[in-house]
């Protein structure tokens, strides 16, 4: 245990221990500044991690600040828990994604696990119920017992955690490149629904009122999460497993029945749970929003063992914690609900007109920060940044097409690939289907959750290629936001909005930083050209470990509305004889396509170009045509091209095949990425007024029921094989290396 | 026909259950927390899948042990029919009220699908709707779904006609591929399959729907007899 009281303001100060805290000389000095005074041990470390990446977003800031967050129907933006967008009857979608990268990098399961913990309770705190989670993994090449290893935990946390608490894990996406081999990424994300009148806010408003604390006592575990999550994994990073949290599901769920039912009770003020940072940032932040300032006594707060200082208690995260603020004088009505559900909720500290964060523990004051100085005035920093150098030689690279000797090999190799292999030993792991409203299961373009009593549902997508975006950070950011929006649309929803999850390596390199910068432009300008606002997100540096970092990775989740559940589409193709055509243009694209990976085992050259006019074009036509009901299949074309999405969309146990007529070069035809395409399939009889409907639609062929998966190319075979046997090789591939020996 | 969906902590299915009687089957139905409540009004007692009490020790052996246990079993003497699907038939085996115990699944691992069963007994309250030996769709979602007992009971429950569903393609290692299995009286079925799932062509199946369909005629035919 840490003997903290014995180490006084000095000490910290002389022997620098501020800085084993993750804060810089100047920021030391600020926080002397702001104080007036020598923080002591405690003070310190609540500076550090309000102040670290995590909680602070402290080089992100600026570039946020580039994202379109307002639209009519954001009803919160970001700043919240989550963001909040209205669909119309008083409803509501809650929704947000978060990384949980570096404790799954360290501990696998409790990391994933935890991350899904966090991300649920963002949600409910709003006063929502959670109806959905999607999460967006990635890892390095799935050949070395450790990567097998964290692949499998991870997704054993999820399901492990998901399932438990009832809340239905309804798809996301697996990718897989060596960028990834030593940080992991675990991003979760969770959708609630909540009606208007229900919208919680964390705010810790009215002097006097009464903060409590409730849920699960606090351990020493998770200390510093924050902070360990704001630098380098470090190749001794098992050393933090004491920095990542264990999580109980259990508890969860009984917390979100709890908050759920105290959200109706009028003594509630406010309601934040304990994430990053704790007891620390929900408390400061609480009161920061309300302009008030906030007096705890750590005597009074729930501990799982004895002798906790306030250093611990204070920068503790343990989970399925939360705290309320309520009605002077109305404590009991609200502590009841949650005894109920065997839950501890005490009353530890008030809200007070000084804008102090004050702490107390046996009799003395263990803190005394101004509230502000911890949210407010973080400092902010504006990264230097350059154009990395492998950015100027890749577009002066002109654009070749890879040699391919033999397509219908090539297609068997592709399909094998992980990244574009079926997940369907993850997901199946995953309850899908708890809460009874899954339309579309894992394993599609979108998930689909229908609004019981209603005629909508919602549509929901993670994506982004990180290839494209290592390649060229603006254009790949484009293209993120475009793929989410066109696997919405394909599943015949209107693109409503997003929230990102950007993962990117260690700021302070101006490469990286440029990354960010271009990412976050090529972003905003795609919400713009295809109006869905960025309502919230969280930030995730540092991913870089032996001076390597990740392909820059922003995710973004996104979220549509069905208006109708007659607009439901499947990306599957449905019967024998349906024509099947593909929207837009193909043309050579090849930099980080799946292709190349498999021909040259790296990634260069340009990444696809996109036009995002053509793109919001293409997109609302499609949405219109499958509203007009002329569409039975989408697909978005997206990794390995039209070849590998032909074989996914008869990938369905219907036995049905295909026969393609395409014409020109056979390797771009097949596998180029170029980008705003669709595969849709239409019935004979509507061919004409599809035709009339969609410009850039050509036909390519038609369905059949004879499971053959057939193309020809300028009149000659290219392609024939059985797609039951492709389905087969495509199905078994990810349980097929994890079998096999390293 | 008035059910009662009875409710332990982190039972996650209750809604579900409670749905797809009120929304869908259109009975009454209320959810009956674990506590300070009396099932004696309710016609029928449905067990909802979950994670009860975090499948703490073995899956639904703290809920076994609840004081409404005491009043389930009760009910179950007097004939009132009880459903126990997924956490609620592994409460029910912990429970004794009905034979065996559910182990982890062959593969060790969680799986959810929709599964295609048969329908091994269709002369009982629960599956009078269903034609003996049809194939239905159930979606499953476990990871303790294994279920086991000795070669004697599994004797005795198939020469009982106590086997209700069996699975076509056995996914997680089930002795005799079972799937539900109902008590010797005949008014206690376990399942691991979720009807309450399939209640709508919308999600994936609606071959539950006749499940509680034959609950509530029969119900109803006893007491009309009775009334």
């Amino acid at each position: 245990m840490l003997q903290t009281h014995d180490i006084g303001p000095e000490t910290v100060e002389m022997d620098k221990l501020y800085s084993d805290m993750g804060l810089s000389d100047q920021e030391y000095d600020s926080v002397k500044n702001i104080l007036k005074r020598r923080p002591n041990f405690t003070e310190t470390g609540i500076f550090s991690v309000m102040w670290s990446e995590h909680c602070s977003y402290k080089t992100s800031k600026p570039l946020l600040k580039r994202f379109p967050t307002k639209g009519p129907h954001v009803l919160q933006g970001p700043g919240e828990g989550a963001g909040v967008v209205d669909i119309g009857d008083n409803q509501a979608v809650v929704f947000k994604i978060e990384s949980h990268n570096h404790p799954s990098a360290v501990e696998p399961y409790q990391g994933a696990a935890t991350g899904v913990g966090g991300i649920i309770r963002d949600v409910f705190s709003m006063g929502a119920r959670p109806i959905a989670l999607m999460n967006s993994l990635r890892f390095g090449d799935l050949t070395t017992d450790r990567m097998k290893y964290l692949f499998s935990e991870v997704v054993h946390g999820i399901a492990g955690y998901g399932n438990c608490v009832g809340v239905p894990t309804v798809g996301g996406e697996v990718q897989f490149d060596d960028s990834y081999e030593d940080n992991p990424l675990v991003n979760a994300m969770c959708i609630g629904l909540l009606k208007h009148d229900e919208l919680q806010k964390g705010i810790a408003s009215g002097i006097g009122n009464t903060v409590i604390y409730a849920g699960a006592p606090t351990g020493r575990d998770g200390i510093h999460g924050a902070t360990f999550a704001s630098d380098d994994l470090a190749e001794d990073s098992d050393k933090d497993r004491p920095a990542v949290q264990v999580g109980d599901p259990f508890m969860e769920k009984l917390l979100i029945e709890a908050s759920l039912e105290v959200i109706h009770s009028d003594a509630l003020v406010g309601m934040q749970d304990m994430g990053a940072a704790g007891l620390t940032s929900s408390a400061s932040e609480m009161a920061s929003k309300a302009g008030t300032g906030m007096e705890m006594n750590l005597d009074l707060v729930p501990q799982r063992e004895p002798g906790m200082n306030a250093y611990e208690l204070m920068l503790s995260e343990s989970q399925e914690r939360m705290l309320l603020v309520v009605k002077q004088g109305r404590e009991q009505e609200i502590i009841d609900v949650f005894e109920k559900y065997g839950l501890q909720a005490v009353a530890v500290g008030e809200v007070i007109e000084e804008k102090v964060f004050r702490i107390k523990q046996h009799g003395e004051v263990a803190a005394d920060i101004p509230v502000d100085a911890l949210a407010e005035e973080a400092p902010v920093y504006h990264m230097p940044s350059e154009q990395a150098t492998y950015f100027n030689e890749f577009q002066q690279l002109p654009e070749t097409v890879p040699h391919v000797a033999d397509h219908g090999e090539m297609l068997i190799k592709l399909l094998q690939q992980p990244t574009i292999a079926s997940k369907e030993w993850v997901y199946d792991q995953y309850d899908s289907m708890v809460q009874t409203n899954t339309v579309v299961t894992p394993g599609s373009d979108a998930a689909v959750v229908r609004i019981r009593g209603t005629e909508k549902a919602l549509a929901i997508s993670t994506d982004a290629n990180s290839r494209y975006i290592y390649l060229d950070p603006e254009t790949g950011g484009k293209i993120a936001v475009a793929e989410a929006a066109r696997n919405i649309v394909c599943s015949g929803a209107r693109p409503l909005a997003l929230t990102d999850g950007l993962n990117f390596g260690n700021p302070t390199n101006p490469e990286v930083f440029w990354q960010m910068e271009q990412s976050v432009e090529g972003m905003s300008a795609a919400c713009r050209a295809l109006a869905t606002p960025v309502i919230g997100g969280n930030v995730s540096l540092y991913n870089q470990s032996r001076g390597k970092s990740i392909f820059p990775t922003p995710i973004v989740g996104m979220v549509g509305l069905h208006e109708s559940l007659e607009h439901i589409t499947p990306s599957h193709f449905q019967s024998a004889g349906d024509i099947i055509y593909v929207i837009g243009e193909t043309e050579a694209a090849f930099g980080g396509s799946e292709l190349q990976n498999v021909i040259e085992g790296e990634y260069t050259g340009k990444a696809p170009a996109i036009d995002l006019e053509t793109e919001a074009r293409r997109q609302q036509q499609l949405l219109a045509a499958i509203q007009s009901g002329l569409v039975q299949s989408a697909h978005d074309l997206a990794e390995g091209g039209l070849a590998v999405a032909l074989a996914e969309s008869v990938f369905n146990g219907k036995g049905l095949g295909l026969t393609a007529e395409l014409a020109g070069d056979a390797t771009v035809s097949l596998f180029s990425e170029s980008q705003s395409r669709f595969l849709v399939s239409v019935k004979l009889e509507d061919q004409q007024r599809f035709e009339e409907q969609i410009e850039d639609a050509r036909k390519i062929g038609t369905v059949t029921d004879d499971h053959l998966y057939t193309i020809n190319i300028d009149g000659s075979t290219v392609i024939q094989e059985d797609a039951v046997k492709l389905e087969e090789l495509w199905k078994g591939a990810i349980p097929c290396l994890l079998k096999s020996k390293a | 026909m008035k059910f009662a969906v009875v409710v332990f902590p982190a039972s996650n299915c209750d809604r579900d259950m409670y749905h797809a009687v009120k929304d869908v089957l259109q009975e009454e139905a209320d959810l009956v927390w674990y506590q300070n409540s009396n099932l004696e009004n309710y016609d029928g007692i449905l067990l909802p899948g979950g994670f009860s009490y975090g499948d703490y020790l073995r899956p639904g052996a703290v809920a076994s042990t609840s004081d409404i246990m005491q009043q389930i079993k009760t009910h179950a003497e007097k004939g009132k029919p009880v459903l126990g699907v997924c956490n609620g038939f592994q409460v029910l085996t912990e429970a004794r009220l009905l034979p065996g115990a559910l182990l982890r699944n062959k593969n060790l691992a969680f799986m959810c699908h929709q599964e295609p069963l048969v329908v091994a007994n269709a002369a009982t309250k629960f599956t009078s709707g269903y034609e003996q030996g049809e194939i239905v769709r159930f979606p499953i979602a476990h990871g303790e779904g294994n279920y086991y007992c000795d070669d004697e009971t599994l004797e005795e429950l198939k020469a009982n006609q106590q086997i209700v569903f069996t699975y076509q393609n056995n996914p997680n290692g089930s002795a005799g591929d079972i799937a539900g299995i109902i008590n010797k009286e005949g008014n206690v079925l376990g399942m691991m399959p979720h009807p309450e799932r399939a209640m709508e062509a919308l999600i994936g199946s609606d071959d539950g729907l006749r499940l509680f369909r034959s609950m509530v005629e029969n119900w109803r035919e006893t007491y009309a007899a009775n009334a």
